[in-house]
């Protein structure tokens, strides 16, 4: 054994796996019997959570685990959303159909923009998606015949076995089922070949690529992968407020969920969820405050909500990239061990 | 008026656009080539200058001229605040980290202007007369025509300058190569922030007269996104390139407006955007990298 | 194994490589050696695929490879190392080793995603295999869980090399392993390197500069200067080479080269 100095390093042994199963079934039960004991307002931001959480797991896929940045996901989620729009309009199909269809859609267009740039430099990939972001947009607004424009499209409620989830807790339990099914399967994805692949190509591609990672091909899987996650989350929008239209996708979105994952911290799947959290409670906070103001020296507050929000995201990226850019779930971490540091020193 | 001339006259409008988008771009390809930065937040500084310029001479009636002295002063502090306090710290950290700062810092921008201005659109006085300037039969908006003109004049002395002057060949060296700059004594440090400075002045220009040629809205820096196909097609680091890529977007732009209808004309940049990736993503004039290991 | 035939590699006008020829027997260990700029890392970087010689032939265990993209390489069978560590952080010091493992393992997106048969089998597999070959061998039983970029300089090297290994090459590319190492670290990594010759028959093409290394492990040296081949043969036939001595004058390493110093393990 060499005998050099070494750094002392912290005592580290292989994460257990069962105590970790115990916690998250626990987290999943009181999850599930959330909408008997709270307010409806709750479930209904519930919902709209547990949308985001797939959403920014995509985003994360793509961004924090391979380093491929999108600035169109919300583009994307809107696909999936105008894809369940539009087969449950023409083709009648159920939500069991139309969802993963949802996924497939965006992820097939996700790869028609991004493939040309997925060879060259990732700046080029960028870019790329900002115009998927303006294109689709484009095509979502003047496309009349098939989105109806500015008016949008209504969405029936999805039936399970004939039974209608024509309410927001209905709905809710069918995305709690999707968020539990996406952050398992992200989960397995990250600690399986391919997301070892994903990783080495953020870090150091050409090193991969000797090691026998095809950059081009694995870079594909990670956009498809990661766009899918975003159809799927628009899907269950969709059934969620059972009504699409143009402006629940535009470029604040994209801020939106990009916030989360560097917030949350990138390449972390606890990072995603922390992230979307964070994120989906801030306009709340943003709001009261802003009242609160508002109320104090007597102005309208209505009018700067929006900007107020693209201010603040954008100074959440900024913040979080140059101080602390592992972001909560590193926070998070440090909290724990200082938490069993503690118990154990007492 | 039959095709043909209505065909030069979209042409000359869309060239004439087209040197605005030149020199927006040039404020781009500027701090590129010296800092491997893509200032994603370039349409929201162009933006907010044009903005300082309404508040300095409407707002507070200093008049056209001042008004542009506060603007430029305005633009160029906020250039040096960005490069110091967002983008110092983030150097040697990857790429694409940076470019996502940028980008927040360009959401903080717009938020901000949406904040203090609202959301409604603004009359800024009139810098450029309207007479309209002919060309043979050809009738070209005299707003577009002087804006051209001075566009072009603002290119061509930053082009003069980065050939001639110190400053100007300072930063050429430090983009070719920094390690080598820094040994014959070249501070890189502020020759990037030199780079800002150039990208504040021709964002604060540029600003001033696409708010003279359209209207002043928190939209203005979007416009600045249109800008992204000049950058690929003249080549992310040709100062050149990017001059004739401008004039060619500007008119592309105008003429397919002509052709397919006007709503169309703000998704031509970025479906060129997309054909050129496919296509030749260096652009025209653009260097291809050899990467070491 | 490996052979190299007649590599001119040029970069516009400078002439990288002329006439390189290097053959690395099966099983041996073949060292290429020579000053700085002589080369070597883009001989190298030509073996592995990145570089395209304006002539020339690369050929493994029989098969040209010379077209081949550097990914498909490692499906023959060829690992690498590098000159300055390019080990990936964000992932702790097992994981960087199972990626070494990628192209033995077949499962999708789809079958992990799912945590299929197929995916929880390799992937145990691969497990014991690690545990069992190489933590042991290369003493990184006490860091496997630690995230790599917290790593001591030398820990960071074997476990560089760990990751090499764990494919079980035909043919392992050392990048100066020894670099930057003090001497009980150079006398570890050397005996590491002759194990996984004795265990595995593994073929290994090294370069280092560090001579006392190369003398006691090489079977076979090769030597270049301004990208030309000058001198090839045993230890000995190549440290008497004047030609040699001539390159090294003045870099200090002439001394090394007529010192009589067994150090190092011997094969």
């Amino acid at each position: 054994m060499s005998t050099a100095v070494q750094p002392t390093l912290a005592k580290t042994s292989a994460p257990t796996l069962g105590r970790s199963i115990l916690w998250i079934c626990l987290l999943v039960a009181v999850l599930a019997a959330l909408p008997l004991v709270a307010p409806r307002y709750w479930v209904y931001f519930a919902g709209i959570l547990g949308i985001n959480i797939i959403a920014t797991h995509g985003l994360n896929i793509m961004t924090g685990y391979t380093g491929l940045l999108s600035l169109g996901h919300a583009a994307f989620v809107g696909v999936g959303a105008y894809t369940v729009a539009l087969v449950q309009l023409h083709l009648g199909l159920p939500f069991y159909l139309a969802i993963p269809l949802a996924g497939v859609a965006a992820a097939v267009i996700g790869i028609g923009f991004g493939l040309p740039s997925l060879r060259i430099r990732g700046l080029y990939l960028v870019i790329a998606t900002l115009a998927a972001q303006f294109i689709l947009n484009f095509v979502f607004v003047h496309w009349q015949s098939v989105t109806k424009g500015d008016v949008g499209l209504t969405v029936q409620p999805a039936t399970v076995f004939g039974y209608p989830l024509n309410n927001e807790t209905r709905v809710y339990y069918l995305i709690l089922f999707c968020v539990v099914v996406a952050t398992w399967f992200a989960v397995n994805v990250i600690r399986s070949r391919v997301g070892r692949a994903f990783i080495a190509i953020r870090e150091r591609d050409l090193t991969a690529e000797v090691l026998g990672v095809q950059i081009v091909w694995y870079k594909l899987v990670a956009f498809a992968l990661g766009s899918f996650y975003a159809g799927v989350a628009g899907g269950l929008l969709a059934y969620f407020n059972q009504f699409v239209n143009p402006e629940q996708f535009g470029l604040l979105l994209s801020v939106f969920f990009l916030s989360a994952v560097i917030v949350g911290g990138m390449g972390s799947t606890l990072g995603a969820i922390l992230g979307a959290v964070f994120m989906t409670l801030l306009p709340e906070f943003l709001r009261e405050g802003a009242l609160a103001v508002g109320n104090t020296f007597g102005f309208d507050i209505a009018s700067i909500l929006v900007p107020l929000r693209e201010a603040v995201f954008g100074l959440l990226m900024v913040a979080f990239l140059i101080l602390e850019p592992r972001g909560l779930a590193q926070l998070w971490k440090r909290a724990r061990l200082k938490f069993s540091r503690s118990g154990q020193g007492a | 008026m039959n095709i043909f001339s209505a065909f030069l006259e979209y042409s000359a409008v869309g060239i004439a656009a087209g040197g605005i988008y030149a020199l927006i771009a040039l404020g781009i390809v500027v701090i590129f080539k010296s800092s491997r930065t893509f200032n994603f937040a370039m349409g929201e500084m162009m933006m907010l200058s044009a903005y300082f310029f309404y508040t300095a001479a409407v707002t507070f009636s200093f008049g056209i001229f001042f008004g542009v002295v506060v603007a430029m002063i305005g633009s160029i502090a906020v250039a040096l605040l960005i490069e110091r306090l967002a983008l110092r710290p983030m150097m040697g950290r990857p790429f694409i980290a940076i470019v996502m700062v940028t980008f927040g810092i360009g959401s903080i921008i717009r938020g901000i202007v949406g904040m203090i201005w609202g959301p409604n659109d603004l009359q800024i006085p009139a810098i450029l007369a309207r007479t309209p300037v002919m060309i043979g039969d050809i009738f070209i908006p005299g707003k577009t025509a002087r804006a051209f003109a001075i566009a072009v004049v603002m290119v061509a002395a930053l082009i003069a300058f980065l050939r001639y002057s110190r400053a100007g060949i300072a930063l050429r060296a430090a983009a070719a190569d920094q390690i080598t700059a820094y040994s014959m004594g070249i501070d890189v440090r502020r020759v990037i922030a030199f780079t800002w400075i150039i990208a504040a002045i021709t964002g604060c220009i540029s600003g001033i007269l696409m708010a003279n040629v359209n209207t002043l809205t928190p939209h203005l820096g979007l416009v600045a996104l249109n800008v992204l196909s000049v950058v690929i097609l003249g080549g992310m680091n040709s100062i050149g390139g990017v001059l004739v890529a401008g004039f060619i977007i500007g008119w592309l732009e105008s003429v397919t407006g002509w052709v397919l209808g006007t709503e169309f004309r703000e998704i031509t940049p970025y479906i060129l955007v997309l054909l050129l990736l496919l296509v030749r993503p260096t652009g025209l004039f653009g260097t291809k990298e050899i990467e070491r290991i | 194994m490996l052979r190299v035939d007649d590599i001119q590699l040029a970069f516009g006008g400078l002439k990288a490589l002329s006439g390189v020829s290097v053959h690395a027997e099966t099983g041996k260990i073949t060292a290429v050696i020579g000053p700085n700029g002589a080369g070597k890392t883009s001989l190298f970087n030509v073996v592995s695929g990145f570089y395209k010689p304006q002539h020339g032939r690369v050929t493994l265990d029989g098969e040209d490879i010379s077209g081949l993209k550097p990914h498909q390489r490692a499906y023959r069978g060829m690992s690498r190392t590098f000159q300055n560590i390019a080990l990936f952080h964000g992932m702790s010091v097992l994981d960087n080793i199972k990626l070494g493992a990628h192209t033995k393992l077949t499962s999708g997106v789809l079958s992990a995603g799912f945590r299929l048969g197929l995916t929880r089998r390799e992937e145990s597999e691969l497990s014991r295999e690690i545990q069992r070959d190489i933590v042991g061998l290369l003493e990184l039983d006490h860091v496997q869980h630690h995230p790599v970029e917290d790593l001591a300089y030398g820990l960071q090297k074997r476990v560089e090399l760990a990751r090499a290994l764990v494919m079980k090459p035909k043919i392992l590319l050392l990048d100066e392993p020894v670099a930057g190492m003090n001497r009980e670290e150079k006398r570890e990594m050397s005996r590491f390197v002759v194990d996984v010759r004795k265990n595995w028959n593994t073929t290994v093409l090294l370069i280092e500069h560090d001579m006392s290394m190369v003398m006691g492990i090489s079977d076979h040296i090769v030597v270049l200067s301004f990208g030309k081949p000058i001198a090839s043969g045993t230890p000995d036939q190549v440290r008497a080479d004047p030609n040699v001595i001539k390159a090294y004058l003045g870099t200090g390493d002439e001394l090394v080269l007529t010192q009589d110093e067994t150090a190092g393990a011997q094969g």
